[in-house]
């Protein structure tokens, strides 16, 4: 039995694919597979190069590669922080740069949220405002804090009014970006409904936007602290910012260290408030 | 005879942009008896969405009246039911609380609204989805939920624009015996577009025949196939014929007609 073969004239496929050009090299790969460490191993390699890294600059301060004046040593940080704790002003301080923290985030981030949110019931006024957020946004509002302290006073009042501006037009922006992001056609069917502007903000504008602020929530509790500490930098009597400039101003740099390893546990604290926060949000938008 | 449930007085729809005049809909003229069921077919751009949109209110056309029951309801919203392309279910929330969306916005209890609509999702084949959330849904179900939420409203008038038009083919034909049922059980007077020809004469007592630039109507080929009706009807002479009518207009209509 033959098999026959028609060749279309023309229609030489292979030759002319091949034809006087090199064959293409073939390719015998297997599919990159990278397997996971179970979670201990990951955290004691976490752990490891703490502690690594630690005894690397302790050793370093003994033999005189680092230099302790200018960067301490972990023993000292050590000593200093138990110091620090054993008097009472460490925990007024923490307090301090708590409070105007979370109050300037809670202010700020409403507030924005609340003003982006508005930009929906009329696209005049959404324009009308457009430039001056903008600009509000462009300035370096840090560059304010000695105005604010003027304005505001020594007290916990400026600090607030600091963390306020920075998180304040962040909120708004982001907060107005989820309001054009609202769905028309889904606008539409809740006209078709029948709905009422009212209905449409409060049973459609603001679920959709609630993602939007959860994402806003994370990034203002980072600059609400900045607010707060540079506040303090810039005039204060008390909280962690002033403890850290104190302390750099006479050279005690364990200080410095022991301060801004608090604020870190601050921030961590804070973001565990937050994350707690984004669950309770998320629960009525959950995908 | 009485008194038409829907009556497309004249609606056209003339945009202007710089100079330009596009005429996307040519004076329509349509009555719909109560409780019949239309289809409107036709090319892209003949106007279906937006005398849609007319009739929901949503655009006010440039001249002409819509009349349901006799009374102006020109760009009156929420006089009729009307079930866009998309199922547009709200992702945070339940079936059963999007199916009472409608009820809401009208004012309707949540607790009685929910009391009303969970007979209903367990009737038409939502039932033991009341609680799950839109995106667990297959799209025939999420088809049923939007559509479930259209007739919930009570409104005479159930407009559908393409709704099993992102549909595979198995399962669009499962959604039009269902919406038949539905038709049915509820006997509202339905206006639905769609591409599909077949699914056309298939569900409807009438259907309307559009052609574009302008977006106007040409013609209206009234379906008398008894109901209710067997999916083996399409293979019937009858139905191919009718078919292969409507199809000839449309490619008619498809290309620019010699003036």
């Amino acid at each position: 039995m033959t098999t026959r073969t028609t060749t279309l004239p023309g229609l030489n496929v292979g030759q002319a694919a091949t034809g006087s050009t090199k064959p293409m090299r073939r390719v015998k790969r297997r599919l990159p597979v990278q397997r996971l460490w179970p979670t201990w191993a990951i955290v004691a390699t976490q752990f490891g190069i703490l502690a690594v890294f630690v005894a690397l600059w302790e050793m370093g301060a003994d033999v005189g590669i680092v230099d302790p004046f200018f960067w301490s040593r972990p023993s000292l940080i050590w000593t200093t922080m138990i110091e620090f704790f054993s008097q009472g002003n460490a925990f007024v301080d923490i307090a301090y740069t708590f409070r105007s923290t979370i109050l300037g985030f809670i202010i700020g981030t409403s507030a924005g949220a609340l003003l982006g949110l508005s930009f929906w019931w009329s696209r005049n006024y959404a324009l009308i405002m457009q430039p001056y957020i903008i600009c509000l946004e462009s300035i370096p509002k840090l560059a304010l804090a000695p105005l604010i302290i003027l304005v505001f006073g020594m007290g916990l009042a400026s600090k607030v009014a600091i963390a306020t501006a920075l998180t304040l037009i962040v909120s708004t922006l982001t907060a107005y970006s989820g309001v054009q992001s609202v769905d028309k056609d889904q606008e539409k069917l809740f006209y078709s409904l029948g709905a009422s502007r009212w209905q449409i903000f409060t049973k459609l504008v603001v679920p959709s936007c609630i993602p939007w602020i959860i994402s806003i929530l994370r990034v203002n509790i980072g600059l609400a602290l900045t607010g707060s500490i540079v506040g303090e930098f810039v005039a204060s009597q008390h909280g962690l910012g002033r403890t850290i400039l104190y302390a750099g101003s006479t050279y005690e740099i364990s200080l410095v260290w022991v301060a801004v390893l608090v604020l870190s546990a601050l921030s961590v604290v804070m973001y565990a408030g937050v994350t707690w926060l984004e669950r309770i949000l998320r629960k009525g938008v959950v995908r | 005879m009485s008194q038409p449930k829907l009556t497309i007085d004249n609606v056209s729809m003339v945009f202007n942009t710089n100079g330009q005049e596009f005429v996307a809909l040519a004076p329509v003229n349509l009555d719909v008896p109560a409780g019949r069921f239309i289809s409107l077919i036709g090319p892209s751009g003949c106007g279906k969405s937006t005398l849609f949109n007319v009739i929901a209110g949503l655009q006010a056309p440039t001249e002409g009246r819509v009349l349901i029951d006799g009374q102006d309801a020109t760009g009156l919203i929420g006089q009729v039911g009307y079930m866009l392309q998309k199922d547009l279910l709200l992702p945070w929330r339940t079936v059963l609380d999007n199916v009472i969306l409608g009820m809401e916005i009208r004012g309707v209890p949540t607790k009685e609204a929910r009391d009303r609509a969970m007979p209903m999702l367990q009737r038409y084949g939502l039932a033991g989805f009341e609680h799950a959330f839109p995106s667990s849904l297959s799209g025939g179900m999420r088809q049923r939920a939007a559509l479930l939420r259209t007739l919930l409203i009570d409104m005479d008038v159930i407009l559908l624009d393409e709704p099993f038009g992102a549909l595979d083919a198995q399962t669009k034909a499962k959604m039009q015996e269902w919406l038949l049922t539905l038709f049915s059980d509820f006997g509202r007077t339905v206006i639905f577009v769609t591409h599909d020809v077949e699914e056309a004469i298939f569900l409807s007592d009438d259907v309307y025949v559009m052609a574009s630039r302008p977006g106007r109507v040409i013609d209206k080929m009234p379906v008398d196939l008894p109901r209710p009706r067997d999916r083996a009807i399409v293979s019937t002479p009858r139905f191919v014929a009718m078919k292969k009518y409507c199809l000839d207009l449309l490619h008619g209509a498809a290309v620019p007609e010699a003036a």
